[in-house]
């Protein structure tokens, strides 16, 4: 079976320093994988690559048997590549009901009918409450986004990468800022979703990682030093290195 | 043979004006990214020190220049701390806002005190009249132009390359969170910046009057050329205002000289497809 | 608007409260006609209040709902304008075929320039439509021949609305006419904002970087809603030609342009009645103070402006909810 999601040599600088170097990775449908790395790894560059948002300097991506690599971001999230923000990236103005309802309509494809109202689109409307549902956002959900807590934003973060009905999903350190205790419903939630959804999270917090994965990626400097299970990505010796090591750095 | 050299010239001086009056804004512009609609108001200040020193109170020509940069220099510091600066952060829309009510407000003050008729002025004898070379004439005051325009690009080139704060104002203008993160102070490198930008803007205006006049419309009618070579240039880059600057004002004379039923479409025309070419401009980075 | 808390209000029933129609709204049209017995003298003006209303209109959706700040939309104004006037000096003078050239004529080339508009942004979208509003202008100045450059296009003759409503000399018919087609094209735009599409523009509007992320194209809706914004332009433009049988180069310069942005933020951005109250109170003021030196006028122009920024944020009618806000507050 082809993997869900992969790259091929991916390459990325930024005029001398070299952010992903012949990044090969493949995600079988259905796993959740961790990415994890120092600070400046490259994780989000990696993500911003596959979700179209930097254009790679050369190598391919896969999404199942398609090659990608010169899509507009917006055409791989219609073909099912989401992906959420270590910073928020919402709409201060818009309620989450509306935000999440907007999403939904560019996905169905009824967001550019301009002469019906929104309310005769109320199959969306209740799609979007549900998701909303689903990541306890209900009691806040007609609030302006700008007025929510920021662990609800961080919620509403995801709820909009579900809207897009995705097939793999990327979470870029979804927990970003969250307190720890927090955390750990924000990552139950994460593993509750459908087993349809490959799931990559970027997170920086070892427990969680260790609880929630069930393949890790370790990112350091621009490559991929090494993957596998938690209990091998634990015991091998480089990984305490690197996380030791980038202390001092 | 003689015209073409002659409109490459006269286009050439007032591209070294177009230059005066616009780097400044290309500058400030690359470091903050604020949209200051009100550039050519301290420009038009500038021409009415000029204007007011040498009618009411006799100063020469010369004697006024600095005195017109410095004016429109301290007025653009006070409107920096008591404005501008709670806008860096906002939207291009409230900036474009704040700054074209600002000249607004500099048209009406200049129509209200200097009334709406154009300004005369008697540049000293020595810049007045022309010389024959080669059988081509070259105005003198246009000769005196592009000799200070070409000194002040030397000079804002040097103290760009070679001075500390010239090197702080090129970090904020490249990178301007690294900039704070190297520990510059990217808001006083600014308002330095601003004041020097608008100083220069203002011995533009000063300098200006001898070629396309003065009337409180000049801050509007200017604010569109520098917009043009500003954004022809790309922000931030001096080479790049020069650059267009100087073609900008040479497609103006050439247009206005051999196709004059064009009027200005042909320096608009250059900017819309410059832009459509490289929107970052001729030598931004961005 | 509406209130905004409590889980009792489902999805559906928060999304119809509020597309529906407020009290102040119907109080607001209900008040369009009272010009017709209060001030009927002033008839003229306040037709080309209702024109000007229209236009803020068509900018406030591209920069209220969309973010696009133009400062050259006089282009589709004037355009429409011309081709109104043209259509009816050269063709016929039936008023209505002469605003659906007019719509037609500015919605195309609007169609056209969306093109460009729809890739850039910041700095550069404001440049480039500065530069296409000046490109227009000079256009029409040059084109003597059909425009009658800077003396103006003569000769327009309108023939009665119907074959019926003649344009009087007091406005009656003019008023009427512009205030039926301004409520007809501000129905459309309230639909379309209470729309799906309505509801993109807002995610354009407040954060254009997401908008790929949920999968949108919003190139295809800028290029949509640039459309639609200057197809209404040039109605109001057509309207003012028919209604003053004339069209000069004012209907087209930058001045136009700057003033209904000025309209537009004093009365609010992206609340659709903001640019109409701007309108109101932009033009009654001009009115009254018309023997002044016109670059005087400048200044209060200029005041109201740094005020709106500095002060109220939101123009008029975004004090005006956060008043209303306050004192809902304050309630117990
Ligand atoms: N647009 C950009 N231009 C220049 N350098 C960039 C850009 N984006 C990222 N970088 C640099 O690339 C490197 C990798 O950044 P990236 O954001 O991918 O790291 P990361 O692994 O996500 O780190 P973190 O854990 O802090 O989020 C960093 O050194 C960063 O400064
Ligand atoms: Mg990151």
């Amino acid at each position: 079976m082809t993997a869900a999601l992969s790259t091929r040599g991916l390459n990325k600088r930024f005029g001398s320093l070299i952010v992903a170097s012949d990044i090969a990775i493949s995600l079988p449908r259905g796993v959740r994988y961790a990415l994890i790395g120092p600070n400046g790894a490259g994780k989000t560059t990696l993500i911003n690559l596959m979700t179209g948002m930097l254009k790679p300097d050369g190598g391919q991506i896969f999404l199942g048997d398609e090659d990608i690599t010169r899509l507009e971001p917006q055409h791989r999230v219609q073909r099912g590549l989401v992906r959420t923000f270590q910073i928020n990236t919402l709409f201060p103005d818009l309620s989450a009901l509306e935000s999440v309802t907007l999403a939904i309509c560019e996905r169905d494809g009824i967001a550019p009918t301009w002469w019906r109202g929104l309310s005769s689109y109320g199959a969306a409307t209740d799609e979007a409450f549900e998701i909303l549902k689903s990541l306890n956002l209900v009691n806040d959900c007609y609030r302006p986004t700008r007025e929510l807590a920021y662990g609800q934003q961080r919620l509403l973060e995801i709820a909009l990468g579900l809207a897009a009905k995705p097939s793999v999903l990327l979470l870029d350190e979804p927990a970003a800022g969250v307190p720890k205790d927090e955390s750990q419903g924000l990552f139950t939630a994460i593993a509750g979703l459908s087993r349809d959804i490959t799931i990559l999270f970027i997170e920086h917090d070892m427990d969680v990682v260790f609880r929630f994965a069930s393949r890790i990626i370790v990112m350091v400097g621009g490559r991929i030093l090494l993957e596998g299970t938690p209990q091998e990505i634990a015991e091998d010796p480089r990984v305490r290195e690197v996380y030791l090591g980038s202390r001092h750095g | 043979m003689g015209p073409i050299v002659g409109v490459l010239f006269d286009g050439f001086a007032y591209g070294m004006l177009l230059f005066l009056l616009s780097v400044g804004l290309s500058v400030t512009l690359g470091m903050m990214n604020f949209v200051n609609l009100a550039h050519c108001a301290f420009a038009m200040l500038g021409g009415y020190v000029t204007v007011t020193l040498m009618n009411q109170m006799g100063w020469p020509f010369f004697a006024t220049l600095p005195a017109s940069f410095l004016a429109a220099a301290v007025a653009s510091i006070f409107l920096e701390r008591a404005l501008y600066r709670r806008l860096y952060r906002a939207g291009e829309l409230d900036q474009v806002l704040l700054t074209i009510g600002l000249a607004f407000i500099s048209v009406a003050v200049a129509a209200y005190i200097f009334g709406t008729i154009q300004q005369p002025i008697q540049t000293p004898s020595y810049l007045r009249g022309s010389i024959q070379i080669g059988g081509i004439t070259f105005g003198v005051y246009r000769m005196f132009l592009v000799a200070t325009g070409l000194a002040v690009a030397l000079i804002l080139v040097l103290t760009l390359e070679y001075t500390r704060f010239g090197a702080q104002v090129r970090a904020a203008v490249d990178n301007q969170r690294m900039a704070r993160g190297l520990g510059i102070n990217v808001e006083g490198a600014f308002a330095i910046t601003f004041a020097l930008g608008s100083g220069l803007a203002g011995l533009g205006g000063s300098l200006a009057i001898e070629i396309v006049g003065l009337d409180p419309s000049f801050a509007f009618i200017y604010l569109v050329y520098v917009l043009i070579v500003v954004s022809v240039g790309g922000l931030g880059s001096i080479g790049g205002s020069f650059a267009a600057a100087v073609l900008i004002g040479i497609s103006d004379i050439a247009g206005k000289y051999y196709v004059p039923q064009l009027g200005a479409f042909l320096i608009y025309l250059v900017m819309v497809a410059v832009l459509m070419w490289r929107p970052q401009g001729l030598f931004g980075k961005r | 608007m509406i209130a905004t808390t409590g889980t009792a209000l489902t999805p559906h029933a928060y999304l119809q409260a509020r597309s529906r129609w407020g009290v102040i709204e119907i109080a607001f049209w209900l008040a369009t006609l009272l010009p017709f017995f209060l001030f009927p003298n002033y008839l003229s003006l306040a037709s080309q209040i209702a024109i000007t209303a229209l236009f803020a209109l068509s900018l406030d959706l591209i920069l209220g709902y969309a973010g696009i700040v133009s400062l050259g939309h006089a282009a589709f104004f004037g355009l429409g304008a011309y081709a109104a006037g043209i259509f009816s000096k050269f063709v016929w003078g039936e008023p209505l075929s002469g605003l659906v050239v007019a719509a037609v004529v500015a919605g195309v080339v609007g169609y056209a320039t969306s093109f460009i508009i729809a890739r850039f942004r910041h700095l550069t979208l404001i440049m480039i439509t500065l530069g296409l509003g000046f490109l227009v202008h000079e256009l029409a100045n040059s084109a003597h021949f059909i425009t009658g450059g800077a003396d103006g296009l003569q000769g327009v003759r309108i023939w009665p609305i119907f074959n019926y409503f003649r344009f009087d000399l007091y406005g009656y018919t003019a008023y009427s006419y512009s205030l039926v087609v301004l409520f007809l094209t501000f129905l459309v735009a309230r639909r379309l904002i209470n729309s799906p599409f309505g509801l993109a523009l807002r995610g354009i509007r407040e954060n254009p970087n997401r908008m790929p992320a949920i999968g949108a194209s919003s190139r295809a809706h800028i290029r949509k809603i640039y459309t639609i914004s200057a197809t209404i332009a040039g109605i109001a433009g057509g309207l003012l030609a028919q209604t003053t049988e004339t069209v000069s180069l004012g209907s087209i310069d930058f001045q136009r342009s700057a003033d209904v942005v000025v309209m537009l933020v004093l009365g609010g951005v992206g609340k659709l009645y903001g640019g109409l109250l701007g309108a109101i109170i932009f033009m009654v003021a001009r009115d009254q103070f018309s023997g002044l030196n016109p670059q005087f006028w400048y200044f209060p122009i200029g005041v109201l402006l740094v005020a709106v920024v500095m002060f109220l944020p939101g123009g008029i009618l975004g004090g005006l909810s956060r008043l209303l806000a306050g004192i809902r507050g304050r309630r117990p």
